[in-house]
Protein backbone atom coordinates (compact mmCIF):
# COMPACT_ATOMS: atom_id res chain seq x y z
CA UNK A 1 0.00 0.00 0.00
CA UNK A 2 1.29 3.53 -0.11
CA UNK A 3 2.73 5.84 1.92
CA UNK A 4 2.80 9.44 2.48
CA UNK A 5 5.31 11.06 4.46
CA UNK A 6 4.74 14.50 5.77
CA UNK A 7 7.78 17.37 6.45
CA UNK A 8 7.17 19.90 8.90
CA UNK A 9 8.79 22.45 9.56
CA UNK A 10 8.52 24.79 12.41
CA UNK A 11 10.08 27.48 14.70
CA UNK A 12 11.39 25.26 16.92
CA UNK A 13 12.39 22.30 15.01
CA UNK A 14 11.49 19.80 12.07
CA UNK A 15 9.13 17.06 12.53
CA UNK A 16 8.14 13.85 10.06
CA UNK A 17 4.32 12.43 10.19
CA UNK A 18 4.05 9.28 8.02
CA UNK A 19 0.88 6.92 7.55
CA UNK A 20 -0.54 4.36 5.35
CA UNK A 21 -2.47 5.23 2.20
CA UNK A 22 -5.83 5.98 4.68
CA UNK A 23 -3.68 8.85 6.16
CA UNK A 24 -5.56 7.62 9.15
CA UNK A 25 -3.16 6.63 11.62
CA UNK A 26 0.20 8.88 11.70
CA UNK A 27 3.74 8.48 13.34
CA UNK A 28 5.32 11.55 14.64
CA UNK A 29 8.65 11.82 14.95
CA UNK A 30 11.02 14.64 16.24
CA UNK A 31 11.82 17.30 16.78
CA UNK A 32 14.86 17.00 14.46
CA UNK A 33 17.05 20.25 14.92
CA UNK A 34 15.71 21.33 18.43
CA UNK A 35 15.48 24.98 18.82
CA UNK A 36 16.08 25.58 15.53
CA UNK A 37 13.94 27.42 12.70
CA UNK A 38 13.21 25.34 9.97
CA UNK A 39 12.23 26.80 7.28
CA UNK A 40 11.57 24.50 4.63
CA UNK A 41 12.13 20.79 4.38
CA UNK A 42 11.85 19.06 0.97
CA UNK A 43 12.29 15.63 -0.78
CA UNK A 44 13.76 14.74 -3.86
CA UNK A 45 10.94 13.50 -6.64
CA UNK A 46 14.08 11.86 -7.96
CA UNK A 47 14.82 10.10 -4.84
CA UNK A 48 11.90 10.34 -2.30
CA UNK A 49 14.86 9.04 0.60
CA UNK A 50 16.92 12.49 -0.29
CA UNK A 51 15.59 15.31 1.44
CA UNK A 52 16.96 18.88 1.90
CA UNK A 53 16.06 20.67 4.77
CA UNK A 54 17.00 24.19 6.16
CA UNK A 55 17.81 24.63 9.15
CA UNK A 56 18.83 28.63 10.23
CA UNK A 57 18.92 31.07 13.54
CA UNK A 58 19.24 34.75 13.97
CA UNK A 59 22.25 33.92 16.30
CA UNK A 60 24.21 31.27 14.32
CA UNK A 61 22.96 31.39 10.77
CA UNK A 62 22.37 29.10 8.16
CA UNK A 63 23.00 25.47 8.37
CA UNK A 64 21.63 22.81 5.61
CA UNK A 65 21.05 19.40 6.65
CA UNK A 66 20.38 16.51 4.29
CA UNK A 67 18.95 13.35 4.82
CA UNK A 68 19.54 10.19 2.65
CA UNK A 69 17.59 7.38 4.29
CA UNK A 70 14.24 9.40 4.52
CA UNK A 71 14.64 11.61 7.33
CA UNK A 72 15.66 8.85 9.91
CA UNK A 73 19.44 10.19 9.89
CA UNK A 74 20.54 14.28 8.74
CA UNK A 75 23.68 15.36 8.13
CA UNK A 76 25.36 19.10 6.89
CA UNK A 77 26.21 17.91 3.00
CA UNK A 78 29.69 20.43 2.71
CA UNK A 79 31.78 17.50 2.40
CA UNK A 80 31.74 13.76 2.58
CA UNK A 81 29.55 12.16 4.98
CA UNK A 82 31.95 11.31 7.42
CA UNK A 83 32.68 11.99 11.44
CA UNK A 84 35.45 14.07 12.46
CA UNK A 85 37.47 11.39 14.81
CA UNK A 86 35.23 12.57 18.28
CA UNK A 87 32.28 12.21 16.30
CA UNK A 88 31.39 15.51 15.16
CA UNK A 89 29.98 16.00 11.63
CA UNK A 90 32.28 16.96 9.14
CA UNK A 91 30.69 19.09 6.66
CA UNK A 92 30.36 22.30 6.84
CA UNK A 93 27.47 25.30 6.97
CA UNK A 94 26.84 25.92 3.90
CA UNK A 95 28.05 29.40 2.08
CA UNK A 96 25.80 31.55 0.52
CA UNK A 97 27.90 34.17 -1.17
CA UNK A 98 25.84 36.50 -3.02
CA UNK A 99 27.90 37.33 -6.97
CA UNK A 100 30.01 39.77 -6.51
CA UNK A 101 32.26 38.93 -9.55
CA UNK A 102 33.09 41.27 -12.22
CA UNK A 103 31.74 39.49 -14.92
CA UNK A 104 27.97 38.96 -13.41
CA UNK A 105 28.14 40.33 -9.84
CA UNK A 106 28.97 44.19 -10.60
CA UNK A 107 25.41 45.24 -11.87
CA UNK A 108 24.23 43.59 -8.52
CA UNK A 109 24.76 46.51 -5.74
CA UNK A 110 21.57 47.68 -3.13
CA UNK A 111 17.99 47.12 -3.02
CA UNK A 112 15.40 49.26 -1.45
CA UNK A 113 15.13 49.37 2.64
CA UNK A 114 11.36 50.24 4.37
CA UNK A 115 12.25 53.75 3.98
CA UNK A 116 12.78 54.17 0.59
CA UNK A 117 16.40 54.47 0.84
CA UNK A 118 19.01 51.67 -0.77
CA UNK A 119 20.88 49.12 0.83
CA UNK A 120 23.25 46.59 0.47
CA UNK A 121 22.07 42.44 0.30
CA UNK A 122 22.79 40.77 3.08
CA UNK A 123 22.34 37.50 3.42
CA UNK A 124 20.21 36.02 6.07
CA UNK A 125 18.64 32.84 6.08
CA UNK A 126 16.97 29.88 3.00
CA UNK A 127 13.31 30.32 2.70
CA UNK A 128 12.60 27.43 0.12
CA UNK A 129 14.43 24.44 -1.11
CA UNK A 130 13.43 22.95 -3.71
CA UNK A 131 15.10 20.10 -5.53
CA UNK A 132 15.30 18.96 -9.19
CA UNK A 133 12.85 16.94 -10.71
CA UNK A 134 15.44 14.63 -12.44
CA UNK A 135 19.08 14.78 -10.51
CA UNK A 136 18.57 14.10 -6.59
CA UNK A 137 21.80 16.39 -6.19
CA UNK A 138 20.28 19.13 -7.63
CA UNK A 139 18.76 21.76 -5.59
CA UNK A 140 17.77 25.35 -5.86
CA UNK A 141 17.84 27.42 -2.65
CA UNK A 142 15.66 31.30 -2.35
CA UNK A 143 17.14 33.39 0.18
CA UNK A 144 16.68 36.21 2.27
CA UNK A 145 17.76 38.87 0.88
CA UNK A 146 16.21 37.46 -2.01
CA UNK A 147 18.51 35.52 -4.56
CA UNK A 148 18.54 32.39 -6.07
CA UNK A 149 21.35 29.76 -5.27
CA UNK A 150 21.83 26.26 -7.13
CA UNK A 151 23.66 23.27 -5.45
CA UNK A 152 24.65 20.50 -8.21
CA UNK A 153 26.35 18.68 -5.36
CA UNK A 154 23.66 17.83 -2.95
CA UNK A 155 24.27 20.83 -1.30
CA UNK A 156 27.81 20.90 -0.62
CA UNK A 157 28.34 23.80 -2.27
CA UNK A 158 26.06 26.42 -3.69
CA UNK A 159 26.55 29.26 -6.41
CA UNK A 160 24.25 32.06 -6.80
CA UNK A 161 21.80 32.48 -10.39
CA UNK A 162 22.71 36.32 -10.64
CA UNK A 163 21.05 36.70 -14.02
CA UNK A 164 17.69 36.83 -11.58
CA UNK A 165 19.38 40.06 -9.02
CA UNK A 166 21.17 41.29 -11.88
CA UNK A 167 18.37 41.67 -14.86
CA UNK A 168 17.86 45.37 -14.10
CA UNK A 169 14.55 45.85 -11.40
CA UNK A 170 17.13 44.83 -8.52
CA UNK A 171 17.15 48.14 -6.83
CA UNK A 172 13.30 48.26 -7.10
CA UNK A 173 12.93 45.29 -4.71
CA UNK A 174 12.05 45.93 -0.96
CA UNK A 175 11.16 43.63 1.89
CA UNK A 176 7.96 42.82 2.79
CA UNK A 177 6.75 42.15 6.37
CA UNK A 178 8.76 39.03 7.00
CA UNK A 179 11.90 40.20 4.98
CA UNK A 180 13.25 40.19 1.48
CA UNK A 181 12.50 36.81 0.91
CA UNK A 182 12.15 34.86 -2.35
CA UNK A 183 10.13 32.02 -1.14
CA UNK A 184 8.81 30.22 -3.81
CA UNK A 185 10.53 28.22 -6.63
CA UNK A 186 8.57 26.25 -9.46
CA UNK A 187 10.69 23.81 -12.15
CA UNK A 188 8.50 22.98 -15.19
CA UNK A 189 9.06 19.30 -15.33
CA UNK A 190 9.36 19.85 -19.20
CA UNK A 191 11.53 21.46 -20.02
CA UNK A 192 14.65 24.51 -18.08
CA UNK A 193 11.51 27.05 -17.44
CA UNK A 194 11.92 28.23 -13.75
CA UNK A 195 9.66 30.37 -11.65
CA UNK A 196 10.55 32.42 -8.96
CA UNK A 197 8.24 35.04 -5.95
CA UNK A 198 9.54 37.52 -3.89
CA UNK A 199 8.03 39.81 -1.04
CA UNK A 200 7.93 42.62 -2.55
CA UNK A 201 9.02 42.48 -5.85
CA UNK A 202 7.05 39.91 -7.62
CA UNK A 203 7.06 37.05 -9.69
CA UNK A 204 10.08 36.23 -12.34
CA UNK A 205 10.46 33.51 -14.84
CA UNK A 206 13.36 31.94 -16.85
CA UNK A 207 13.18 30.14 -20.16
CA UNK A 208 16.89 29.32 -19.97
CA UNK A 209 17.52 27.47 -16.25
CA UNK A 210 18.36 30.25 -14.54
CA UNK A 211 20.52 32.47 -16.39
CA UNK A 212 18.10 35.26 -17.80
CA UNK A 213 15.31 36.31 -15.87
CA UNK A 214 11.77 38.77 -16.73
CA UNK A 215 9.39 40.18 -14.49
CA UNK A 216 5.59 38.32 -15.02
CA UNK A 217 3.45 40.72 -12.68
CA UNK A 218 1.43 42.09 -15.61
CA UNK A 219 -2.43 42.08 -14.36
CA UNK A 220 -1.21 42.66 -10.51
CA UNK A 221 -2.78 45.38 -8.87
CA UNK A 222 -1.41 46.71 -5.51
CA UNK A 223 -3.10 49.00 -3.43
CA UNK A 224 0.29 51.03 -1.95
CA UNK A 225 1.97 50.92 -5.46
CA UNK A 226 1.06 54.17 -6.56
CA UNK A 227 1.62 53.44 -10.53
CA UNK A 228 -1.17 50.97 -11.16
CA UNK A 229 0.91 49.15 -13.75
CA UNK A 230 4.40 48.61 -11.83
CA UNK A 231 6.38 46.00 -12.97
CA UNK A 232 7.88 45.32 -9.91
CA UNK A 233 7.23 45.87 -6.17
CA UNK A 234 3.95 43.96 -5.89
CA UNK A 235 4.35 41.02 -2.47
CA UNK A 236 3.63 37.66 -3.82
CA UNK A 237 3.02 35.31 -1.01
CA UNK A 238 2.81 32.10 -2.72
CA UNK A 239 2.48 30.59 -6.48
CA UNK A 240 1.21 27.53 -7.11
CA UNK A 241 1.05 25.34 -10.47
CA UNK A 242 0.14 22.08 -10.91
CA UNK A 243 2.80 19.56 -12.78
CA UNK A 244 0.13 17.65 -15.11
CA UNK A 245 -0.59 21.37 -16.09
CA UNK A 246 2.76 23.62 -16.60
CA UNK A 247 2.12 27.02 -17.80
CA UNK A 248 -0.99 27.55 -15.64
CA UNK A 249 -0.15 29.49 -12.54
CA UNK A 250 -2.19 30.64 -9.56
CA UNK A 251 -1.02 33.16 -7.19
CA UNK A 252 -1.97 34.30 -3.51
CA UNK A 253 -0.82 38.33 -3.79
CA UNK A 254 -0.66 39.91 -0.49
CA UNK A 255 -4.31 41.01 -1.30
CA UNK A 256 -5.75 39.16 -4.29
CA UNK A 257 -5.97 35.44 -5.74
CA UNK A 258 -4.91 35.63 -9.58
CA UNK A 259 -4.24 33.16 -12.25
CA UNK A 260 -2.61 33.26 -14.89
CA UNK A 261 -2.65 30.46 -18.32
CA UNK A 262 0.37 32.05 -20.23
CA UNK A 263 2.89 30.94 -17.95
CA UNK A 264 3.04 34.41 -16.18
CA UNK A 265 2.48 36.87 -19.09
CA UNK A 266 -0.58 37.99 -18.09
CA UNK A 267 -3.17 37.69 -14.57
CA UNK A 268 -6.25 38.23 -13.72
CA UNK A 269 -8.07 38.29 -10.46
CA UNK A 270 -10.19 35.36 -9.30
CA UNK A 271 -10.98 36.10 -6.39
CA UNK A 272 -14.63 35.56 -6.59
CA UNK A 273 -16.50 35.11 -3.81
CA UNK A 274 -13.71 34.60 -1.10
CA UNK A 275 -14.89 36.34 2.53
CA UNK A 276 -11.27 38.16 2.55
CA UNK A 277 -8.77 37.99 0.08
CA UNK A 278 -5.38 38.36 1.65
CA UNK A 279 -3.98 35.71 2.63
CA UNK A 280 -0.24 33.21 2.07
CA UNK A 281 -0.98 29.99 0.85
CA UNK A 282 -2.44 28.14 -2.52
CA UNK A 283 -2.07 24.94 -4.11
CA UNK A 284 -3.52 23.10 -6.70
CA UNK A 285 -5.53 19.45 -6.34
CA UNK A 286 -2.40 16.81 -7.43
CA UNK A 287 -5.11 15.08 -10.53
CA UNK A 288 -7.92 18.37 -11.16
CA UNK A 289 -5.71 21.41 -12.21
CA UNK A 290 -8.91 23.39 -12.14
CA UNK A 291 -9.53 22.57 -8.55
CA UNK A 292 -7.42 24.93 -5.90
CA UNK A 293 -7.06 25.84 -2.55
CA UNK A 294 -6.73 28.96 -0.15
CA UNK A 295 -6.96 29.70 3.33
CA UNK A 296 -8.33 33.77 3.19
CA UNK A 297 -6.85 35.41 6.46
CA UNK A 298 -8.46 38.46 7.32
CA UNK A 299 -5.99 41.18 6.94
CA UNK A 300 -3.08 42.28 6.29
CA UNK A 301 -2.70 43.67 10.25
CA UNK A 302 -4.88 41.39 11.43
CA UNK A 303 -2.74 37.67 10.57
CA UNK A 304 -5.38 35.30 11.43
CA UNK A 305 -8.36 33.90 9.89
CA UNK A 306 -11.93 35.76 9.76
CA UNK A 307 -14.43 35.17 12.57
CA UNK A 308 -12.30 32.77 14.57
CA UNK A 309 -13.30 29.93 11.87
CA UNK A 310 -10.09 28.01 10.31
CA UNK A 311 -11.83 27.64 6.28
CA UNK A 312 -10.15 26.41 3.70
CA UNK A 313 -11.82 27.34 0.65
CA UNK A 314 -11.72 25.62 -2.78
CA UNK A 315 -12.54 26.80 -6.10
CA UNK A 316 -13.29 23.54 -8.78
CA UNK A 317 -13.36 26.11 -11.27
CA UNK A 318 -10.16 27.52 -11.28
CA UNK A 319 -11.27 30.41 -9.35
CA UNK A 320 -13.86 33.18 -9.02
CA UNK A 321 -16.00 30.52 -7.49
CA UNK A 322 -15.23 29.21 -4.29
CA UNK A 323 -16.86 27.33 -1.49
CA UNK A 324 -15.88 26.76 2.10
CA UNK A 325 -14.24 23.45 3.47
CA UNK A 326 -15.26 23.33 7.15
CA UNK A 327 -15.95 19.83 8.10
CA UNK A 328 -13.21 18.79 10.86
CA UNK A 329 -11.77 22.54 11.31
CA UNK A 330 -12.64 24.40 14.53
CA UNK A 331 -15.38 27.07 13.81
CA UNK A 332 -15.52 29.39 16.60
CA UNK A 333 -12.02 31.40 18.73
CA UNK A 334 -9.73 30.16 16.83
CA UNK A 335 -6.84 32.69 15.41
CA UNK A 336 -3.83 31.23 13.76
CA UNK A 337 -2.39 32.14 9.87
CA UNK A 338 -1.39 29.27 7.32
CA UNK A 339 1.66 30.54 5.83
CA UNK A 340 2.82 30.74 2.45
CA UNK A 341 4.85 27.33 2.32
CA UNK A 342 2.90 25.64 4.75
CA UNK A 343 0.25 23.77 2.71
CA UNK A 344 0.94 20.87 0.02
CA UNK A 345 -1.18 17.91 -1.55
CA UNK A 346 -0.22 14.26 -2.04
CA UNK A 347 -0.56 12.42 -5.40
CA UNK A 348 -2.43 9.73 -3.91
CA UNK A 349 -5.68 8.54 -6.10
CA UNK A 350 -7.84 10.52 -3.46
CA UNK A 351 -5.87 13.57 -3.58
CA UNK A 352 -4.59 14.64 0.12
CA UNK A 353 -4.43 18.42 1.26
CA UNK A 354 -2.43 19.04 3.56
CA UNK A 355 -1.61 22.27 5.93
CA UNK A 356 -0.19 23.76 9.17
CA UNK A 357 -1.06 26.43 11.41
CA UNK A 358 0.74 28.95 13.27
CA UNK A 359 -1.02 27.60 16.55
CA UNK A 360 0.89 24.24 15.56
CA UNK A 361 -2.03 22.22 14.44
CA UNK A 362 -1.19 20.27 11.07
CA UNK A 363 -4.60 18.86 9.57
CA UNK A 364 -4.90 16.42 6.73
CA UNK A 365 -7.95 15.76 4.69
CA UNK A 366 -7.69 12.66 3.17
CA UNK A 367 -10.79 13.39 0.79
CA UNK A 368 -9.59 16.14 -1.28
CA UNK A 369 -10.62 19.06 1.42
CA UNK A 370 -14.38 17.44 2.21
CA UNK A 371 -13.46 16.94 5.75
CA UNK A 372 -10.35 17.51 7.93
CA UNK A 373 -8.50 16.02 10.90
CA UNK A 374 -5.41 17.03 12.80
CA UNK A 375 -2.33 15.14 12.71
CA UNK A 376 -1.05 16.99 15.17
CA UNK A 377 -2.13 19.82 17.90
CA UNK A 378 0.46 21.08 19.81
CA UNK A 379 3.86 21.76 17.28
CA UNK A 380 5.45 24.87 17.95
CA UNK A 381 4.32 27.28 14.76
CA UNK A 382 4.48 25.79 11.88
CA UNK A 383 6.21 27.18 9.18
CA UNK A 384 6.30 24.56 6.17
CA UNK A 385 4.11 21.43 5.32
CA UNK A 386 5.64 19.13 2.13
CA UNK A 387 4.06 16.06 1.49
CA UNK A 388 5.87 13.24 -0.29
CA UNK A 389 3.61 10.06 -1.53
CA UNK A 390 5.69 6.91 -1.48
CA UNK A 391 5.09 3.84 -2.78
CA UNK B 1 44.95 23.13 26.82
CA UNK B 2 42.19 26.04 25.70
CA UNK B 3 38.94 25.16 27.08
CA UNK B 4 35.82 27.39 25.17
CA UNK B 5 32.34 26.63 26.28
CA UNK B 6 29.70 26.86 23.33
CA UNK B 7 25.63 27.77 23.48
CA UNK B 8 23.71 25.18 23.54
CA UNK B 9 22.95 24.93 20.08
CA UNK B 10 25.82 24.58 18.58
CA UNK B 11 27.12 21.70 21.20
CA UNK B 12 24.05 20.15 19.35
CA UNK B 13 25.09 21.01 15.82
CA UNK B 14 28.51 19.95 16.63
CA UNK B 15 27.97 16.77 18.54
CA UNK B 16 30.26 17.63 21.78
CA UNK B 17 29.12 17.24 25.38
CA UNK B 18 30.56 19.75 27.86
CA UNK B 19 33.70 22.05 27.04
CA UNK B 20 35.52 21.86 23.73
CA UNK B 21 39.27 21.65 24.79
CA UNK B 22 41.71 22.95 22.18
CA UNK B 23 45.56 22.65 21.71
CA UNK B 24 47.02 26.12 19.95
CA UNK B 25 50.82 26.63 18.88
CA UNK B 26 51.65 30.02 18.52
CA UNK B 27 49.67 32.61 19.87
CA UNK B 28 46.54 32.82 21.66
CA UNK B 29 43.90 35.04 20.47
CA UNK B 30 40.38 34.80 19.35
CA UNK B 31 41.10 34.26 16.05
CA UNK B 32 43.34 31.03 16.48
CA UNK B 33 41.16 30.03 19.22
CA UNK B 34 37.82 29.71 16.60
CA UNK B 35 40.51 28.85 13.81
CA UNK B 36 41.21 25.92 15.98
CA UNK B 37 37.72 25.02 16.80
CA UNK B 38 36.57 25.28 13.36
CA UNK B 39 39.06 22.90 12.40
CA UNK B 40 38.08 20.23 14.72
CA UNK B 41 34.24 21.22 14.24
CA UNK B 42 33.88 22.17 10.28
CA UNK B 43 29.92 22.45 11.40
CA UNK B 44 31.15 25.45 13.20
CA UNK B 45 32.22 27.16 10.14
CA UNK B 46 29.94 30.69 9.69
CA UNK B 47 27.75 29.96 12.92
CA UNK B 48 29.90 32.05 15.26
CA UNK B 49 32.19 34.60 12.73
CA UNK B 50 30.74 34.94 8.98
CA UNK B 51 31.81 32.91 6.26
CA UNK B 52 32.62 36.07 4.04
CA UNK B 53 33.93 38.80 6.69
CA UNK B 54 34.97 36.37 9.61
CA UNK B 55 33.68 39.08 11.58
CA UNK B 56 32.02 37.88 14.75
CA UNK B 57 28.29 37.29 14.00
CA UNK B 58 26.24 40.03 15.68
CA UNK B 59 24.07 38.28 18.28
CA UNK B 60 26.99 36.27 19.43
CA UNK B 61 29.37 37.97 22.39
CA UNK B 62 32.99 36.56 23.79
CA UNK B 63 33.29 36.47 27.48
CA UNK B 64 35.74 35.51 30.06
CA UNK B 65 37.40 35.99 32.93
CA UNK B 66 34.23 38.43 34.10
CA UNK B 67 35.41 40.41 30.93
CA UNK B 68 33.41 41.38 27.82
CA UNK B 69 35.95 40.42 25.17
CA UNK B 70 33.48 40.99 21.96
CA UNK B 71 34.65 44.05 21.25
CA UNK B 72 38.49 43.69 21.39
CA UNK B 73 40.61 43.23 18.34
CA UNK B 74 40.43 39.68 17.53
CA UNK B 75 44.25 39.48 16.52
CA UNK B 76 45.02 40.40 20.92
CA UNK B 77 46.13 38.06 22.57
CA UNK B 78 44.03 36.38 25.41
CA UNK B 79 43.77 36.83 28.89
CA UNK B 80 46.26 34.57 30.93
CA UNK B 81 43.75 32.64 32.58
CA UNK B 82 42.69 31.28 29.31
CA UNK B 83 45.74 30.66 27.74
CA UNK B 84 46.21 28.16 30.66
CA UNK B 85 43.06 26.77 30.79
CA UNK B 86 42.02 28.07 34.39
CA UNK B 87 39.18 29.48 32.53
CA UNK B 88 37.21 29.35 29.63
CA UNK B 89 36.26 30.82 26.47
CA UNK B 90 32.58 31.74 26.66
CA UNK B 91 30.73 31.89 23.35
CA UNK B 92 27.00 33.61 24.55
CA UNK B 93 24.20 33.80 22.58
CA UNK B 94 23.06 37.34 23.29
CA UNK B 95 19.85 37.57 24.90
CA UNK B 96 17.40 40.65 24.47
CA UNK B 97 13.72 40.62 26.16
CA UNK B 98 12.56 37.40 28.31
Amino acid sequence: MSKVRVLVGTRKGAFVLTADGKRDKWEVSGPRFAGWEIYHLKGSPADPNRIYCSQSSGWFGQIIQRSNDGGKTWEPPGGPLEKTPDGSPKGQSNKFVYDTSPETGKPLTTHQWYDGTQRPWEFKRVWHLEPSHSDPDTVYAGAEDAALFKSKDGGASWHELSGLRGHGTGPQWQPGAGGMCLHTIILDPRNDRIYVAISAAGAFRSDDAGKTWKPINRGLRSQYIPDPNAEIGHCVHHVAMSPERPGVLFMQKHWDVLRSDDAGDNWKEISGNLPTDFGFVVDVHAHEPDTIYVVPIKSDSEHFVPEGKLRVYRSRTGGNEWEALTKGLPQENCYVNVLRDAMAVDSLDECGIYFGTSGGQVYCSPDAGDSWKPIVRDLPAVLSVEVQTLP
Amino acid sequence: MIRVQLPTHLRRLAHVDGEVTLEIQGPVTIDSILDALEARHPVLCGTIRDHTTRQRRAFLRFFACQEDLSHDPTDKPVPAAIESGAEPLLVIGAIAGG
